[in-house]
């Protein structure tokens, strides 16, 4: 058995998959070059209020609360894409017919799930849950299903042998629409057929063949065939590709975040329920966006000149919430707003499998995914993008070498003691200790006794010296004695001056001398009296230009 | 006006004898029994029957502790607590560096993750490295001047030239949301420390935003280059709003700062100073120029000026210091 979707008004109803408000009203789309513009598809309420296809768009002036659209070729492509996907879902034989048309093979899917009748119920929950509204018709061979579903409305089940007085009941038209190789030739044949009087299917298939044969030829033949349900053909087999991506036309360019935000919103909501529904994640988001044009300055003419702006969502991990995706790309564009009105949108979506992790008991907790991504987006929006990160120190002798990485730390089990029975021994000396520090044993609080837990820290005895930079480097005036600092004043920090009643130092070293930012400094570790005692500081002097600065603090 | 009954909890267990003068008909036994049966039907509101007696209150479990990181801090204080607000202060030069260092790099090497929101930018990265931290682990927010024009959602897509006053704008309006010093920013003069009140409004929304989305085992603000002044501005409910925060979570949070400013909101209060410094194994003096020699280490006095972890050590305890030594990273 063999299963056919078809949307009607296929053109219309792409529209109306991505502005849902619309489904309340009566709505033209229009296709051609302005201002010959003839309307390509209407819906059923545009119908009931008079509108036809081939109304031209003067016309349509005396409609009031029509509403037009352009015809899209991306959102057709996009709605036909999730159609294939969905179609994907219950069978993997499918077959990729004309625009809103995708047929499938149901053999052996009974046992697995249920009878015919509730397959293509489900099939039609399915399509209308992704916001396009279609016919289902299932039957014996695809030719006959694809007839039923053009032909009938709803959900339809032909039962097997009673193709030819179900399919009876339909026009000629619906054959002709579906099978005719050009639209000429089929109305050449409609014309034939109406001088027959012959105007539904049941008519035509209880014609003599030889008759027919001998008047049509071999297309007669195969029309008839056609008409009574007995076309016997197999589905030309379709590969699917994993391109999950949705576009939008935009009528009138949009200008503000927060229109944008709800269409990006609808677009996101449907690349995920696509990705949802073939258990994968989004690894990596990309958004592009055609921006209105700008006159070209070189040429004297008026033609404007599209720009693209394109973005990109790096995720650490593969994620699947519509929420967080919205979010982020809402604070990405804030940090970086496209520049000019935006006429097209172009959203897709890498997919990856989606990360399957258990904690263990005893792991350390750990943030969640998502809600990092989205705490760090919103710190990148406070402190700037290239602020906040893991600091990785780069391989080269130049002193406070860092670059900074987007922060994504693996979750793993924390590192085990190399020595563990050692560790252990240190903790419980620790303890003994605390112990005597206080007799009274009241004062212990609850160490952690997981094993490995403590070794990384019990294991050093003594604190390593911080240093503090101040960013940038403090400017200073320092007076030499024999080639010695002695005495320093930094311009910035009035506290940061005084006699230095200690120095170690230099100690030279220089670098990159083959490139353009080459370097070479003198280094000094001095001491300068302070309210509280002694300050540690470190001194640089720039060999290149002289200058000298006051690096960081020893803490 | 409406009125209210309004009573003790601790009375609920206690039989209530209305005044024979408000019911003089009634014998000591009847008002007895009345009263206990308009007692149970209080007892009986919802809203009113998860009132606990005050002598019947819960003692706040000990919270977990965990390394330091210096074996002889965790001596003094226990280690640190988890879900409490720890703080380390001291004046230029006296170890509280190597504490926040020593602290971030056990809790990275325990796996787990740590967050440092540095208001100064002075976190060094190869420092911290020689300290064994995991750096991979490390969230590192650098506070600073430069911060990007923020947009509000209606805001229009086309780009604004940032000039200089759409960015004091943009930091005031960040500022503001904070509370920090609507008043200082209405008149203009501000404090005189404009540049720390960028950053202290950046460092606080910051941390807002670490402790709501959870999962980090210790979230360290550092204000250790932030003057005294500047930072005693930061209004105490944000501390409150951070003690709150963290409250029976795993996550260890800990202010690096000169002074004391969170007042009742830090659960331990720790004051490093340093006693001297040590160069080739000889004591540094005042007057003394050794050239030759280098700074091995500082020698670092650690006082444990308050603890509210438990109720026993409300009070200063007997012994309360602890010396320990920072070598420096090329001493071995």
């Amino acid at each position: 058995m063999f299963a056919c979707i078809f949307i009607p008004d296929f053109c219309v109803q792409a529209i109306l998959r991505l502005e849902p408000g619309l489904r309340t009203r009566a709505v033209a789309v229009l296709s051609g070059r302005a201002p010959l513009e003839k309307v390509m598809g209407v819906n059923e309420r545009a119908r009931q209020a008079g509108v036809e296809v081939g109304t031209t768009k003067v016309q349509l002036e005396a409609w009031e609360d029509l509403v037009l659209r352009a015809r899209s070729e991306l959102q057709e492509a996009s709605a036909h894409a999730a159609l294939l996907d969905c179609a994907l879902l219950f069978s993997p034989e499918v077959e990729d017919g004309s625009p809103g048309t995708v047929l499938l093979d149901l053999a052996g899917l009974e046992s697995l799930l249920g009878p015919l009748a509730k397959i293509a119920g489900d099939l039609g929950q399915r399509v209308s849950r992704m916001g396009l509204e279609g016919n289902v018709a299932v039957a014996k061979n695809p030719d006959a299903a694809l007839l039923g579903a053009r032909g009938f409305r709803g959900v339809t089940v032909i039962p097997e042998g009673g193709e030819a007085e179900r399919l009876g009941d339909l026009r000629v038209e619906v054959l002709l629409e579906s099978f005719s190789p050009d639209a000429e030739r089929g109305a050449r044949w409609m014309e034939t057929f109406d001088r027959w009087g012959i105007h539904k299917l049941r008519e035509l298939a209880a014609l003599p063949e030889v008759p027919v044969s001998e008047r049509l030829g071999q297309e007669g033949i195969r029309l008839q065939k056609l008409a009574r349900g007995a076309s016997l053909r197999k589905l030309r087999g379709w590969e699917p590709r994993l391109i999950f991506a949705e576009s939008v036309e935009l009528e009138d360019p949009i200008v503000l975040l927060e229109p944008l935000a709800f269409l990006l919103n609808r677009m996101l909501e449907l690349v995920c329920a696509r990705l949802r529904e073939r258990a994968l994640a989004v690894q990596e988001l990309r958004l592009n966006l055609e921006l209105a044009g700008t006159r070209s300055k070189d040429c004297a003419s008026v033609a404007r000149v599209p720009r693209m702006f394109a973005r990109s969502l790096r995720l650490p991990t593969p994620m699947l919430d519509t929420k967080v995706f919205l979010k982020l790309l809402q604070l990405d564009l804030q940090a970086h707003p496209p520049g000019a009105p935006i006429v097209k949108i172009h959203l897709s979506a890498e997919p990856a499998r989606p990360r399957a992790w258990q904690s263990g008991l005893f792991q350390p907790v750990f943030p969640e995914a998502e809600k990092l991504e989205l705490t760090l987006a919103r710190i990148a929006g406070i402190v700037g993008e290239d602020r906040v990160g893991s600091a990785e120190l780069l391989d080269t002798h130049r002193e406070g070498a860092f670059t900074m990485r987007h922060f994504a730390p693996a979750e793993t089990a924390p590192q085990k003691s190399k020595a563990r029975q050692s560790a252990k021994q240190k903790k419980r000396e620790i303890m003994r200790e605390k112990d005597n520090v206080l007799p009274n044993g009241g004062w212990s609080g609850e160490m952690v006794e997981e094993d490995g837990q403590e070794s990384g820290a019990s294991e050093k005895m003594s604190a390593v010296m911080g240093l503090r930079l101040f960013r940038p480097a403090l400017a200073a005036n320092v007076t030499l004695r024999e080639g010695k600092p002695v005495r320093l004043r930094c311009f910035l920090r009035e506290d940061i001056a005084g006699e230095i009643v200690w120095v170690a130092g230099p100690w030279r070293s220089a670098g990159d001398w083959s490139e353009q930012d080459g370097w070479s400094r003198e280094e000094w570790d001095i001491a300068v009296p302070c309210e509280s005692g002694l300050a540690l500081y470190r001194l640089v002097q720039d060999k290149l230009n002289g200058k000298w600065f006051v690096e960081g603090m020893y803490d | 006006m409406s009125a209210s009954a309004v009573f003790s909890a601790a009375a609920l267990s206690r039989h209530f004898i209305f005044s024979p003068t408000s019911a003089p008909h009634l014998t000591t036994e009847q008002a007895a029994r009345q009263s206990a049966k308009i007692l149970a039907q209080v007892g009986a509101i919802p809203r009113l029957s998860p009132v606990v007696a005050a002598s019947r209150l819960e003692v706040r479990p000990t919270p977990e502790m965990v390394s330091s990181g210096i074996p002889q801090l965790d001596a003094l204080s226990g280690g640190l607590a988890r879900g409490c607000l720890t703080e380390i202060c001291g004046t230029a030069s006296s170890g509280r560096t190597s504490v926040l260092l020593m602290a971030l790099a056990g809790a990275t090497q325990r796996g787990e993750v740590c967050a440092l929101v540095d208001a100064s930018d002075g976190f060094d990265p190869a420092s911290a490295a020689a300290a064994g931290m995991e750096m991979s682990r490390l969230l590192w927010v650098r506070c600073g001047e430069k911060f990007p024009l923020r947009q509000t959602a209606s805001a229009a897509i086309t780009s604004r030239g940032k000039n200089g006053n759409g960015q004091q704008a943009a930091g005031a309006r960040v500022f503001a949301e904070e509370g920090f010093s609507g008043k200082s920013q209405a008149t203009g003069n501000g404090f005189g420390f404009g540049r720390w009140e960028s950053q202290l409004g950046q460092m606080l929304k910051v941390a807002d935003l670490l402790l709501q989305s959870h999962g980090f085992g210790m979230i360290a603000l550092d204000l250790g280059d932030v003057p005294v002044q500047s930072a005693r501005r930061i209004p105490l409910a944000s501390w409150f709003r951070f003690r709150r925060a963290i409250e029976h979570t795993p996550t260890v949070l800990l202010v690096v700062e000169q002074q004391p400013i969170a007042g009742s909101c830090s659960s331990v209060l720790l004051k490093v100073s340093a006693v001297g410094s040590q160069t080739s194994g000889k004591r540094l003096r005042h007057g003394e120029l050794p050239h030759t020699q280098l700074l091995d280490q500082l020698e670092v006095t650690a006082e444990l000026l308050r603890s509210r972890l438990e109720r026993k050590l409300e009070r200063k305890p007997a012994r309360s210091t602890a010396s320990f030594q920072s070598r420096a990273a090329w001493a071995g």
